[in-house]
Formats: structure tokens, C-alpha cells, sequence
């Protein structure tokens, strides 16, 4: 079948968000997704809209990104249920508020300045549930939350609107080259050609990269998250921690999403994860020592997703190193959501042949073929 | 919790008469055997409180209900270990079940697992059920046997199915009044019914079952063909409209209001486990994929009883033997021609229980109109979704349960899907003109049953602090 | 309504409930004592604030919620009535550090 400029492999939000912003310049793009869409990292995570903690190479990133998520509505017609009440990580011991202090030095002498620390009374007034024996935080006020599957799913509606297709439920098997163009097979019969392929295929990104003779040691997990009944609202910014994993949320209805990053185990040949128990016990007994109010809340269900990430913590942004008119968009794992909006704009850019201001050099999938005395 | 081993060869996950029966198998073989169940006292929901009822004179539970006590004393001197009040929250594929006790919680591993937690009864979705006063027809029938507790006042039972007209005889002999039986049972079912009737007639059935319909029939109003319901009231249900065939809306008082329209299997652990499940056309629901032995797809995992697919409380008892005897041979404590062997006359009164099932199946289907309500119907009950929100998510583009659920919240409360993911399953696949089989099933995860943080946080960290608590 | 059937045997066991005072048969689930002591509403949703009472009587409809002994959130139908015990109907969201 032919008719289309871009196909997407991989209907999460980068896939989506990719089709979106080519679809507004009026590119045809076909996303092709194995399942459905936002059906795994995209629809599940905790939805953390941040720049907060971020790897120093994010950040101009992630603020740029920041600046759409407070225009979402204009973007896809729909709020995505985004809160913004700033996100906070806390620091439990003086050591932990000093390496706080040295992080917000680092990033103001880079010029950035969203990160501030602030004393135990001011931590206090932002979070009064917080236990009394933390001394304070490192806080970004302009960060929040946001509604994971309804963002994902608002930003393939737009670009449906907008004319882009969508292919569910078909798994790429093959792609090759057809003279100019690439061609992608389904495991149901489909078979469709295009200049250009962006691979957005999360946990199953490799696969793909693999076949374009660029593999990369991309690690397949799957943190886990769990959810309370609903409780009255008590808290509204999102909380982590300093030394210990946690995420910790409040949802308008009340309900409380508990997470971090404490793994559980990916099979993502079945689309299946196991929950590690034992794994999640340590989160509630952070939840329990930071959150003394938290104590008999009920949690009344726990997931994973199938996530992607890359040994240096940084995603995979960029063209493909071996091949052209192929693009990557992938490894996000635990900072991927708030960075959606942005990395879609970033690839319709390049690919609509304006490249992109933005500095995405330290994302090149090239990083991971080079001798290492050249990197 | 200092009583508990630190794993079994044998875990058996509900005391019904399956897992009384396949516990009491096993653990007379010599292997160390677990039963553990939520409820404090042992049978399960058909045998609720056999051993403890406060309804002393026998002939109002009748005989049937009595049959359950004879499977507690075997059990208990079989030398198996019995957990009650231990509400399990998640079984992982590498077979560590995870329970709590007593506002603890632990994982407890073994080296085979039998579910046997049973059934519940098929929602029963009409406008207005939400409200006091209306309940299933089997949460009656609890308050009968575990508290001897009738409904008085105008009482009325709705629907279809045996255990509509078992209630109905219970409630005569203890001397309740019932205002009357809306019998939705679809006069097209006779016709379907009917090849199967030589089955029936051959079982044990015809006989009760004729006499315990034709008692209720002399002594209470029953109004049959019923096709459209709705419970009315503010605050409380205080009426509920009817209708017959065609015919006008009717209205009759009702304090109490006793829905049903049969029961389907308990899936949510087999599910959350990850074992494939499918649907079953003639019962209109989901059972876990199962083999002649009751083994799952998860290496490791059976499933005996009605939560394999419902068969009553008789196959439930054989089908737990034949489980037990297939753990038996998996474990390598026997061979599999003695598994044959001794399985041979199991099997046989599997068979005999079986006979019949096909024609009550039919006669009692439920209705389209039931399992596919209308737009103000609250479909999900945790969250308040309607079948109109439901179907509008369709329009919109979700295909599936899991879609609705992420959108709606449909699915996300505490019971977990239990009582609104049939329907949700039947709505979504009406309103895309698919079968029920293409639409699917939400995907569950643990825990089955929600626990405190406070719980969560009790497990025991690693396996030498597992040593000290226990052993100290 | 519901009523205890006339030989209905058993021990009376001492309870309150949103602090006055009411009997339980022994071996009632706190649920069936409610509903033998005439408490038609044991919760308002979080929802909506509609009424509810226990619908399933044997633990999967989840509609019995009821604070026991200061522990919200708890299954009515799951929890034998021990003397003594105090029971509090919910209103919507459960309270916090409850």
C-alpha cells in the first residue's frame, strides 16, 4: 500500500506524539502499533509531568516540553487530566539535603533554574503530611501529573483528525529496503512503504534497530506502581525521595499512586510482567516511614509496564547511524511521559527536513557503536 | 504467624467442597497440604457455615445443604493444615502465594497449587440495584445460614436459575413470607431446552427439583415471562416495576428485593495468575482454560470445582479428587497408572453429576436484555459507570474492557471487575456487533483482594528474618 | 428488613454502632448484625455520596465497606462481630490516617 510520507512503528506516546506533529504540517503517517494503543509504558506509568531530577542533558528538553504540557489542551483538544502543583523530592538527612544543594548549584551555574531547595518549614507547607523527620526538599514548582492512557490516547485522536492512521493489533516482522522507500510487514498480512521510518517501539526498539544493523544494550523492565482506594485529599504535589525510590501522588478522585521504579519482571515476548512482592513491600515501607498518615490505606491493585532504558539513563533520540530516512525515538523508561509532546516535535523537524535547535547530540544512537577512546 | 510451615507440597486455595474434598485426598496420601480459606469456619458458599449454622431443624436448609458437613470431618483428620480467616491476594507463577492473617501478611511457596475458589453469582444489572434493599439472591441465602436472618416485610425475588427457587423453598420452610417471583426465565428457553430433557430426567434433579418448584408454585405468586425490571426508591428501594412479554409496566411494593439469574465462575486469582481463560458461549461467561484433570495453563496451578466452569456442588466435590490425584502424580508421589486407577470412579460420579447440567444451562440462560442493560443502568457499581458511558467510550474508539477501564475507571474499584465485567464484556461486544470471545476480559492483577499498607509493609523482608520470626 | 428466625440459637454478643449500642447473634458477620439491627445504609459512596448496603454477603461486591474498631475500609461481610466491637457507617471517602 502506498500513500504514506512516514510510518511509525509503535503507537506509545512518542509514536503518537510523532504522528501528531507530522500530521499538522500535513504529512501522511501511518503508525503501525502490536497492540493497541498506550497499551503498555505509555498507558501505565505514573504519569509524572517533570523537570525535576532530570539527567542534565533533558533538561533543555524537558522544559521546552514543559511549555507545551501547559498548552496541552490547544495541542490535542483535551486536558489530559494535567495537574500542575509541583513535584518535590525530599530529603530525609542533612547529607541528602546538602547533595540537594549542590545539584541546584550545578544546574543554576548551567543557567537552569526550575530547581530550588527549600527548608524543612517550607517543605512542611507544601506537603503537611510529610514525616517530621524530613529536613527538607528539592522542589520544581512548575512540574505535576498528568492521565498517562488519556494523554496517549488524546494524541492519536488529534492526529486521526488530522489524518494519520492508525494500524492496531499488527506486529512488524520485516523491514526492508524497496528502492527508495522502506517496507514493513505485519505478522496479519499488511505490507506498507514509505520514505521514511521512525522506530517508537519502546521495549521492543532493539528489534527494530537490530534489523537496521545498529543493535544497542537496550534493557527491557518493569517497574512496578501500585494504587489506594480513594482517600480524602491530603496532598498535592507529586513526592520522591532523595535516597530511596519512591513516587508518590494523590489523583483528584482521591486516589493515591504509589511507584518509583522498583522492578518486577518484563516478559515482553508474551506482553506479560510478575509482580515482585517482596519488591514492593520496600516501597510500602517508605511510603509507611515518610507518610505516617498512609499507613491503613488499602492498595487495591499493583501493575508493571514493559519499559525500555539504556545503560546511560538517556534516551535514544536521532537518525539512524547506519540507514537513511529512518529516525529513533526510544529507551525512556521511568523519564519518558513529560518528554512525549517535545521528542514528537523534535523528529517531525528533522524530518520534515528543518532539523531542530534543540540538543540532541547526547541521545545519538551512535553513542553506542563508537571505540570508546573516540566517545 | 509462627503456626504456618514455610511451604507445602500442596496449597489448596478455598473450602468449598472441592478443596475440602482434594485436600483431604491428598493430604491422606502423605504429602504436606495446606487449605486456606477467607472464612473462619470451613465449606465454602454452598456450605456456609455447615458446621455452625444457627438454623438447627434440617428441614429448612434440606438435604442437599446437610451433605456439605459430611465433608468436613474427613478433612479434618486427614492431617492437612486448615488456614481460615486468610484471605490470599496473589499467587505468582513461580507458585508463592502471598495471604495475610490477622493484619500480617506473608508469601507462602509451594510446590503445587489447587484453586478452588469457586463461583458468584452472575450480576444482575437493572436500574435502581444500587440502592438498600436490593440484594443477590445467594447473599440471602447467607444471611439464612449463617445467621438465620429472613427478609420480612414485601420480599421480593427476581430472575432465574435454581438457586432462585432453592432460596424460595429455604425461605417457606423457615416460615418466611415472599410477596412474589418475577420469573425472567425467557419462554423461548422451553423450546431450547427441550433435546436435553433425556438427560435430565435420568438425573437426580428431576426428582428435587420438580417437587421443590411445584411446592413454591402452590404456596407463592409467581409471574413469569417477565422482561424489563427496575427497582424504585429513594434512599431504599421501596418498589419494583415490572413487565410482562409486551404488556404495561406493573408495579409491586418491595422492601427487600432478592435479584439472580444463575452463577458463574470465580476468575479473578485464576486471571491475575496469568492463566488463559475463554469464553463460553452456552453459559454466557469466562472460564479459565482448563484440561481433563483440571490442570491450567500455568505450569503448576489446577483449578477444581465451579470455578472451572460450573457444574454444582457435586462435580465440584469429584472434580477436587481428580485434581488432587493429578497434584499427587505431579508431585511424584504416585505413578500415572494409579492416577488412572484411582481416578476411575471419580470420573464415573463426575459423569453422573454432570448429567442434566446441559438442560438447566438452557432453560436458565439469561435473557439478552439482562446481561445487556439499559443506558441508566449502573454497569460498574465501584465507580458508578453507566452502560451509557460505556457504550459512548465504544463510539469513541475503546474496543475492549481494558480500554473502557483505563477511560471510564470502569473496572478500577475494589471488587475488581467481579461484579460489572461480565456485562461490560456483553455491552462492549453488542454495542461493536462482535462476539463476546473477540472482545475480551479486563487483564487482573494482584492483589485479588485489597491490602493495607500496613500489611504490604509486614512482609517479611528476606528468607533468614522468614527464619526468625518463625522460629525465635 | 430482615428478621432472626424464632430458634435461631446462639449467644448475644455486645456491639455499637456510630456509638449506640445494638446485640449481635454469636457468629454474625458484622454485615448480617447491621442488617438484623434494621441499618439499611452502611457507607455512602466516594463517588457520589449515594447509599449502599452489603449486596453480596460473601466478599466480592466490596458494598459492606464499614470502619471497624477504627479501621476503615474493612469488608463487613468478612469480619465476625466480636463483643464489644465498634462499627461506624463510612461517609464517602474514607477519613485519612483511619
Amino acid at each position: 500500500m502506498s500513500g504514506y510520507d512516514v510510518i511509525v512503528i509503535g503507537g506509545g506516546l512518542h509514536g503518537c506524539s510523532t504522528a501528531l506533529h507530522l500530521s499538522q504540517r500535513g504529512v501522511r503517517v501511518l503508525v503501525v502499533e502490536k497492540d493497541h494503543i498506550g497499551r503498555h509504558a505509555s498507558g501505565v506509568n505514573a504519569g509524572g509531568v517533570r523537570q525535576l531530577g532530570r539527567h542534565v542533558a533533558e533538561i533543555p528538553l524537558s522544559v521546552a516540553s514543559m511549555a507545551l504540557w501547559h498548552r496541552i489542551g490547544e495541542l490535542v483538544d483535551d486536558d489530559c487530566g494535567f495537574e500542575c502543583h509541583g513535584q518535590i523530592k525530599v530529603a530525609e538527612t542533612e547529607e541528602e539535603l546538602a547533595d540537594g544543594q549542590a545539584r541546584v548549584a550545578e544546574l543554576r551555574a548551567l543557567g537552569f533554574s526550575h530547581e530550588e531547595v527549600v527548608d524543612q518549614a517550607e517543605l512542611r507547607r507544601l506537603v503537611p503530611a510529610i514525616s517530621p523527620h524530613c529536613v527538607g526538599a528539592v522542589v520544581s514548582r512548575g512540574d505535576g501529573a498528568a492521565i498517562p492512557y488519556r494523554t496517549t490516547f488524546a494524541f492519536k485522536r488529534k492526529a486521526e483528525s488530522l489524518g494519520a492512521r492508525f494500524e492496531e493489533g499488527a506486529t512488524v516482522t520485516r523491514i526492508a529496503r524497496a528502492g527508495l522507500n522502506w517496507r514493513v510487514e505485519t505478522d496479519v498480512g499488511g505490507r506498507f512503504e514509505a520514505p521514511v521510518l521512525v522506530n517508537c517501539a519502546g521495549a521492543w526498539a532493539n528489534r527494530i534497530a537490530a534489523q537496521l544493523g545498529e543493535p544497542v544494550p537496550l534493557e527491557v523492565i518493569a517497574p512496578m506502581l501500585m494504587i489506594t482506594a480513594r482517600l480524602p485529599p491530603f496532598i498535592k504535589p507529586v513526592v520522591g525521595a532523595t535516597g530511596r525510590t519512591l513516587s508518590f501522588k494523590q489523583f483528584p478522585n482521591g486516589t493515591v499512586l504509589i511507584g518509583g521504579g522498583m522492578l518486577g519482571r518484563a516478559s515482553p515476548d508474551e506482553n506479560r510482567t510478575d509482580l515482585d512482592f517482596a519488591n514492593l513491600a520496600i516501597n510500602a515501607r517508605t511510603v509507611w516511614d515518610l507518610f505516617p498518615v498512609m499507613r491503613s490505606a488499602t492498595v487495591v491493585r499493583a501493575w508493571a509496564g514493559i519499559e525500555a532504558r539504556m545503560p546511560d539513563q538517556i534516551p535514544v533520540i536521532g537518525p539512524s547511524g547506519t540507514e537513511l530516512g529512518v529516525f529513533h525515538a526510544f529507551g525512556f523508561s521511568a523519564h519518558g511521559f513529560q518528554l512525549g509532546p517535545i521528542v514528537g516535535r523534535i523528529l517531525a523537524d528533522m524530518i520534515t527536513g528543518n532539523g531542530t535547535a534543540l540538543p540532541i547530540a547526547p541521545f545519538r544512537i551512535q553513542r553506542f557503536h563508537q571505540p570508546a577512546a573516540a566517545a | 504467624m509462627s503456626d504456618i510451615k514455610t511451604a507445602y507440597d500442596l496449597a489448596v486455595i478455598g473450602a468449598g467442597p472441592a478443596g475440602l474434598a482434594a485436600a483431604t485426598l491428598a493430604a491422606r496420601q502423605g504429602i504436606s497440604t495446606v487449605l486456606l480459606d477467607e472464612q473462619p469456619a470451613p465449606g465454602g458458599q454452598i456450605y456456609r457455615s455447615v458446621t455452625e449454622t444457627p438454623v438447627r431443624d434440617p428441614k429448612v436448609l434440606g438435604p442437599d445443604y446437610w451433605h456439605g458437613a459430611g465433608l468436613v470431618k474427613p478433612f479434618r483428620e486427614s492431617g492437612a493444615e486448615y488456614l481460615p480467616g486468610t484471605t490470599v491476594w496473589s499467587v505468582s507463577r513461580t507458585l508463592e502465594i502471598g495471604l495475610s492473617r490477622e493484619g500480617a501478611a506473608r508469601i507462602l511457596p509451594a510446590k503445587h497449587i489447587i484453586l478452588a475458589t469457586g463461583a458468584l453469582e452472575r450480576p444482575f444489572a437493572i436500574p435502581g440495584w444500587t440502592l438498600p434493599g436490593v440484594m443477590g439472591a445467594g447473599a440471602a441465602q447467607v444471611l439464612l445460614k449463617s445467621s438465620g436472618l429472613v427478609a420480612s416485610g414485601n420480599v421480593v425475588l427476581a430472575g432465574t436459575g435454581p438457586l432462585l427457587w432453592l432460596l424460595a423453598w429455604q425461605y417457606l420452610r423457615a416460615g418466611a413470607e415472599i410477596t412474589a417471583i418475577l420469573d425472567t426465565t425467557p419462554r423461548a428457553n422451553w423450546r431450547q431446552a427441550m433435546p436435553h430433557m433425556t438427560g435430565f430426567v435420568r438425573s437426580g434433579y428431576i426428582g428435587k427439583g420438580l417437587k421443590l418448584l411445584l411446592d413454591v408454585r402452590r404456596k407463592v405468586k409467581v409471574i413469569g415471562n417477565v422482561t424489563a425490571l427496575r427497582a424504585e426508591g429513594d434512599g431504599q428501594v421501596r418498589s419494583v416495576v415490572y413487565r410482562q412479554g409486551n404488556g404495561a409496566e406493573q408495579r409491586l411494593p418491595a422492601e427487600t428485593l432478592l435479584l439472580h439469574q444463575g452463577v458463574i465462575p470465580n476468575i479473578n486469582l485464576a486471571n491475575a495468575i496469568g492463566c488463559a481463560q475463554s469464553w463460553d458461549d452456552a453459559q454466557r461467561c469466562w472460564t479459565p482454560q482448563t484440561d481433563a484433570w483440571g490442570a491450567t495453563t500455568v505450569e503448576g496451578v489446577s483449578l477444581a470445582g465451579d470455578g472451572a466452569g460450573i457444574g454444582g456442588a457435586l462435580s465440584a466435590e469429584h472434580q477436587g479428587r481428580l485434581t488432587a490425584l493429578d497434584a499427587l502424580h505431579r508431585l511424584g508421589r504416585i505413578d500415572r497408572q494409579q492416577r488412572d486407577r484411582d481416578a476411575a470412579p471419580h470420573r464415573a460420579a463426575l459423569e453422573k453429576a454432570k448429567q442434566g447440567r446441559v438442560f438447566l444451562d438452557t432453560l436458565y440462560k439469561p435473557a439478552q436484555e439482562f446481561r445487556v442493560p439499559s443506558d441508566d443502568t449502573i454497569v460498574c457499581r465501584c465507580e458508578e459507570v453507566t452502560a451509557a458511558q460505556v457504550r459512548d467510550a465504544v463510539k469513541l474508539g475503546c474496543s475492549g474492557p481494558n480500554q473502557a477501564k483505563s477511560f471510564l475507571r470502569c473496572g478500577m474499584g475494589p471488587c475488581q471487575g467481579r461484579l460489572c465485567g461480565p456485562t461490560v464484556t456483553e455491552l462492549i461486544a453488542d454495542a461493536r456487533g462482535v462476539s463476546p470471545a473477540e472482545v475480551g476480559y479486563y487483564r487482573l492483577r494482584p492483589p485479588v483482594k485489597p491490602i493495607t499498607l500496613a500489611e504490604l509493609a509486614s512482609l517479611p523482608k528476606r528468607e533468614d528474618e522468614i527464619d526468625a520470626v518463625l522460629h525465635h | 428488613m430482615f428478621r432472626r428466625l424464632h430458634d435461631a440459637a446462639g449467644e448475644r454478643v455486645p456491639f455499637t454502632v456510630d456509638g449506640r449500642a445494638a446485640e449481635a447473634l454469636a457468629g454474625d458477620t458484622v454485615a448480617a448484625a447491621l442488617l438484623a439491627n434494621g441499618i439499611t445504609v452502611c457507607r455512602n459512596t466516594p463517588v457520589s455520596g449515594a447509599p449502599r448496603s452489603p449486596y453480596c454477603m460473601m466478599g466480592v461486591c466490596f458494598d459492606c465497606l464499614v470502619t471497624i474498631d477504627d479501621v476503615g475500609n474493612r469488608q463487613g461481610c468478612q469480619v465476625r462481630v466480636a463483643p464489644g466491637m465498634r462499627i461506624e457507617t463510612q461517609d464517602g471517602k474514607r477519613e485519612i490516617d483511619r
